[in-house]
């Protein structure tokens, strides 16, 4: 019998799990995918906003602040990339000033520190990559930029060295409500518990529906990206928004905390939960919109593009807490930005009311600590030397273009909830993300996958399932 | 009986109208010079080609060998021969030149290793 | 701090000949760096034949064109560093490098050869809308599977892009036993070498789309299809003539990138053009004793002159260290009508040996005439049936012509009607 199992293993699945093992309780996370941060949190935009945005009386806006302000700290615990970089929010006519104060205003209801309106020439003075038809600009300095993957895993490391289990590849297909207890039902296991929490993402209405009678209906809105090689990532230092006018809510233009450009995204409602397809027009889309901020964007520095789904309702806010027609389920759902922000408020609220209705006892060996994976090139020299001394592998390079040594990606797929796939050792460590895209270091990592986990090279996936590189061995179809 | 086919004798890549008489050429056209006639006749009466793939190499220090046709062969019996090299593999150490496989598909031709492959 | 008089970064073919032509210019104190586990680099993968008909009058696989100048330069007793990643260089010709056994090493160099081959244009670059499942790789990274380990990608492929590495895959694809559907190109011509169309796609019935995209990728976990179309003159997608074609394995053979991040660092100047650095008649690039050569100056066509090439930069990598490097005033190289660039841009008056210019055209041209203007003077005009951009092309100047030419400011090479 578990005490608490959280359905989807992304960032605020994973928050949660963190913030409940400060208790003792028995919990597990059962997530549909390989690995953790598969849906939403791996495709956003990777902001951790200062929180103007929201109004102060929604969920958003009491939340986001705060959150914004857990991330020096959590940063330091879990070890993972964070940078308050500033955001700016440019207005780029007179007669929308006015909104811009606005603006300014619900920032400081919602409790963000240290806002300015600057002028159009003070702020080219600080991104003097902007257009001249920016005429002013709300600067927040506490706007900052995230590693989404590795905030995530490490929500989940520490998560689970505090003894919270993972379970992937499990989808959740039906929840039984008995007296006092759920069982969750997935295509392989049944898990008896206490308290179900839906963290499901863009699937959480599905989970919601299955046992609430209050039902919702996540719409997901796509939204498409470009991200740019590192040869342009500092064209500007801060995250550039655009004020959001009749005409809609604008792009963005933002380094990232790897020191390349994102831009995007678009917003188009959709039905499918799981179509995550770039398409030409959004792509166009984002990047005709960018040209409003920045003077140029060579495309020729396109990397990758991808989509991000928004789990949202038509509410317009998150909703969480326990649902009042069934006691025990308790919903972390409609996380749409600013979500990846107030993951960590979330996980905090949601293991706050767990506690109370469990009566949950404090974890004595609650370590809020984890060590993330060496990021090896970042090091100093003398860092970097006692590395190698203590492990020859930091002085192997797999992936040429991020820098990454083969000690780190064996360090990826050997420690606890480690990748099993490509995309896994990608996002932990870095290696295949560059501007090569994997050309070089597919087959190697496909290697090391192989020897470490133990599978035949013909099992190794791109991200689990049916994403496996190789079909055969040749002349086997002659 | 007539056959269309590009010389590539250059990168002007000649559209050859070749005429062919009882296995014979006996006209070419299309073509912008004399390769193209040479090119036409040996295409039309011999096609030739070297075929390359790898075999899996026992307790080597790599797992494959590149290999190659010592000579070319004819043209038609490369899927033959690609079906006959199916299930061989070769053992380490293996020298470049070294003949793997003889005699593929009754050419009279061998299967050289292009590559010299170490004991592991 | 070890000190070497030079130091090559790149064990690939031009790293190769550059590290032999060294040695017999006199040049003892040399090392070699590559980060592969064996020298040769991509020419390993590459196993079909048809490499040195140039350098040896012989048609050799990858393996043996690169094994012949690795047994050379182990002849040669050149040291060479295998695993091992340059991560730095700097102006003042310093080397860091990184490898597992001697950790972080800090090299000085009199000369440094830049010799890191070419990357390939990865999806990204494309923005081809659709999935992003497995099944999506380069032909680069296809022929590693195949080629290195014997795995097949997939059994039903399209390939995007008519380089010669696509054309090349598409065959050994067939040849081990996948269908390739089609080889799907978006220009009016390809960029491969004819004798690749007909050997690779022809002989094997594989349909050659020339104006031709794939503009949706299809598939969730594995790639399922992908829909093309034709493309108008600029390029667009005509939405009526899309067609899906069913397949798990989309290969990209849309380009190769020279590799300079590492001339980044140095500061080498490089063209926005060939992506390579800037080099004048001694391929040595902005910075003194840096010289390149190879692909990572320019993408070639055939490894012969890649060859060539890295025997030039030798030479004069030597005469720099030995001191003997003589500069002329600097004169600049115009690409203009119809040609795409030249390597080196500028060359100089004076120059003790003839100059090698290699240079590529910007689209097919038929029938016109290749000319070359000193100043104002049209020095060559030579009749071209054909001129294509996948073929590399070479005019070589004499000593004589720059003497007649002593106060020559300007060279413009352009594509003539007539």
């Amino acid at each position: 019998m578990y005490d608490v199992v959280i359905v989807g293993a992304g960032v605020v699945g994973c928050a949660i799990a963190r913030e409940v093992s400060r208790y003792k309780l028995k919990t597990i996370v059962v997530e549909k995918e390989n690995d953790v941060c598969c849906g939403t949190s791996k495709a956003n935009s990777a902001i951790i906003h200062a929180g103007f945005d929201a109004k102060p009386d929604t969920l958003k806006g009491k939340l986001n602040a705060k959150a914004n302000l857990m991330y020096d700290e959590l940063a330091k615990d879990l070890d993972f990339p964070f940078k308050r970089n500033g955001s700016l929010v440019l207005c780029f006519k007179e007669e929308d000033k006015p909104a811009l104060q606005e603006l300014k205003e619900r920032g400081e209801a919602n409790g963000v520190p240290d806002m300015q309106i600057l002028s159009g020439d003070e702020v080219r003075k600080m991104e003097p990559q902007l257009t001249d038809e920016v005429v002013a600009a709300l600067y927040a300095p506490t706007g900052g930029i995230v590693c989404p993957f590795n905030l995530t895993i490490a929500l989940a490391e520490n998560a689970h060295m505090n003894g919270v289990e993972f379970a992937f590849n499990e989808e959740v297909k039906e929840i039984v409500k008995g007296e006092g207890f759920f069982i969750v039902k997935t295509g392989n296991k049944e898990y008896e518990t206490q308290l179900v929490v839906n963290a499901a993402g863009v699937y959480s209405d599905v989970i919601n529906n299955k046992v609430s009678e209050e039902k919702f209906t996540i719409i997901p809105r796509r939204g498409e990206y470009n991200l740019f090689d590192r040869y342009i990532g500092d064209m500007v230092t801060c995250t550039l928004f655009q004020l959001p006018t009749k005409l809609g809510k604008g792009i963005l233009v933002s380094p990232t905390v790897h020191g390349n450009l994102i831009v995007g995204p678009n917003a188009v409602d959709q039905e499918d939960k799981d179509n995550i397809d770039t398409t030409k027009e959004g792509l166009e889309d984002i990047m005709a919109k960018a040209l409003l901020s920045v003077r140029t964007i060579p495309l020729g520095n396109v990397i990758t593009s991808f989509t991000g789904l928004r789990a949202r309702t038509d509410k317009d806010d998150f909703i969480l807490g326990e649902v009042k027609d069934v006691p025990g389920f308790i919903n972390a759902a409609s996380i749409e930005s600013p979500g990846l922000t107030c993951a960590p408020l979330i996980g905090k609220y949601i293991a706050e009311s767990i506690k109370e209705i469990l009566e949950a006892e404090i974890n004595p060996y609650f370590n809020p600590k984890r060590k993330g994976i060496v990021c090896f090139s970042e090091q100093d020299e003398d860092t970097k030397r006692a590395l190698i001394k203590e492990n020859p592998l930091y002085g192997q390079i797999v992936c040429r273009c991020e820098s990454v040594t083969q000690a780190q990606i064996v360090d990826a797929i050997t420690r606890p909830l480690g990748a099993k796939d490509t995309d896994g050792i990608k996002r932990r460590t870095r290696a295949g993300m560059g501007r090569c895209q994997g050309g070089f270091c597919l087959v190697r990592n496909m290697e090391l996958l192989e020897q470490e986990l133990g599978v035949h090279f013909t099992e190794v996936t791109k991200f689990g399932k049916a994403s496996s590189f190789v079909v055969g061995i040749d002349k086997e179809d002659l | 009986m007539q056959r269309e086919i590009t010389c590539i004798g250059c990168p002007m890549g000649c559209n050859l109208i070749v005429q062919i008489e009882n296995g014979e050429v006996v006209n070419v056209s299309g073509n912008s010079c004399k390769i193209g006639i040479d090119h036409a006749k040996k295409e039309c009466t011999n096609p030739t080609r070297i075929v390359t793939t790898t075999f899996p190499v026992l307790n080597g220090i790599y797992p494959r060998v590149a290999v190659k046709t010592a000579e070319a062969i004819p043209k038609y019996k490369i899927e033959e021969c690609m079906k006959a090299l199916k299930d061989v593999a070769v053992t380490a150490p293996i020298s470049r030149g070294d003949i793997l496989f003889r005699n593929i598909v009754q050419t009279g031709i061998n299967i050289v290793a292009t590559q010299s492959v170490a004991k592991k | 701090m070890e000190a070497y008089d030079l130091i090559i970064i790149g064990g690939g073919p031009a790293g190769l000949g550059a590290a032999l032509e060294a040695k017999r210019q006199g040049i003892t104190n040399l090392l070699v760096i590559d980060r592969e586990p064996r020298l040769g680099g991509i020419l390993m993968q590459c196993i079909h034949n048809g490499f040195g008909l140039h350098t040896f009058k012989e048609e050799l696989t990858g393996p043996e064109y690169a094994e012949r100048f690795i047994e050379e330069v182990v002849k040669e007793k050149i040291p060479y560093w295998l695993n091992t990643m340059v991560l730095d260089i700097t102006e003042d010709k310093k080397v860091y490098a990184l490898n597992a056994e001697k950790g972080l090493v800090e090299l000085q160099a009199k000369a440094i050869i830049l010799a890191m081959g070419c990357r390939e244009r990865p999806r990204g670059a494309l923005m081809i809308p659709g999935a992003r499942c497995s099944g999506i790789l380069t032909a680069g990274a296809a022929q590693k599977l195949v080629n290195m380990k014997g795995y097949m990608p997939g059994r039903k492929v399209v390939v995007l892009g008519s380089g010669d590495i696509g054309l090349i895959m598409a065959r050994r694809m067939t040849l081990e036993g996948a269908k390739v559907e089609a080889v799907v190109e978006l220009l009016p011509y390809s960029s491969g070498l004819k004798r690749n169309i007909v050997q690779c796609l022809e002989d094997y019935g594989i349909p050659l789309k020339l104006s031709h995209t794939v503009i949706k990728i299809h598939g969730k976990d594995r790639l399922q299809g992908v829909t093309i179309a034709q493309v108008d003159d600029k390029r667009q997608p005509i939405m009526d003539t899309q067609r899906y074609i069913p397949c798990d394995t989309l290969l990209l053979s849309v380009g190769l990138l020279p590799e300079n991040e590492l001339s980044r660092k140095a500061g080498v100047e490089l063209s926005s053009i060939t992506w390579g650095p800037i080099v004048g008649p001694h391929l040595e690039t902005n910075i003194p004793g840096i010289f390149a050569c190879g692909n990572v100056l320019h993408v070639h066509d055939l490894v012969d002159n890649v060859t060539l090439e890295s025997y030039e930069a030798a030479k004069h990598a030597a005469e720099f260290i030995k001191g003997e490097q003589v500069k002329g005033e600097a004169v600049l190289v115009t690409a203009t009508e119809g040609v795409r660039y030249t390597v080196p841009q500028f060359v100089e008056n004076e120059p003790k040996a003839p100059i090698t210019m290699r240079f590529r055209v910007d689209n097919v041209y038929r029938n016109k005439y290749l000319a070359v203007y000193f100043d104002e003077e049209r020095i060559v005009h030579k009749k071209k049936r054909i001129l294509t951009p996948g073929e590399m092309e070479e005019l070589t100047f004499s000593t004589e012509l720059f003497k007649k030419h002593p106060k020559l400011t300007s060279i413009t090479f352009k594509v003539e009607r007539s």
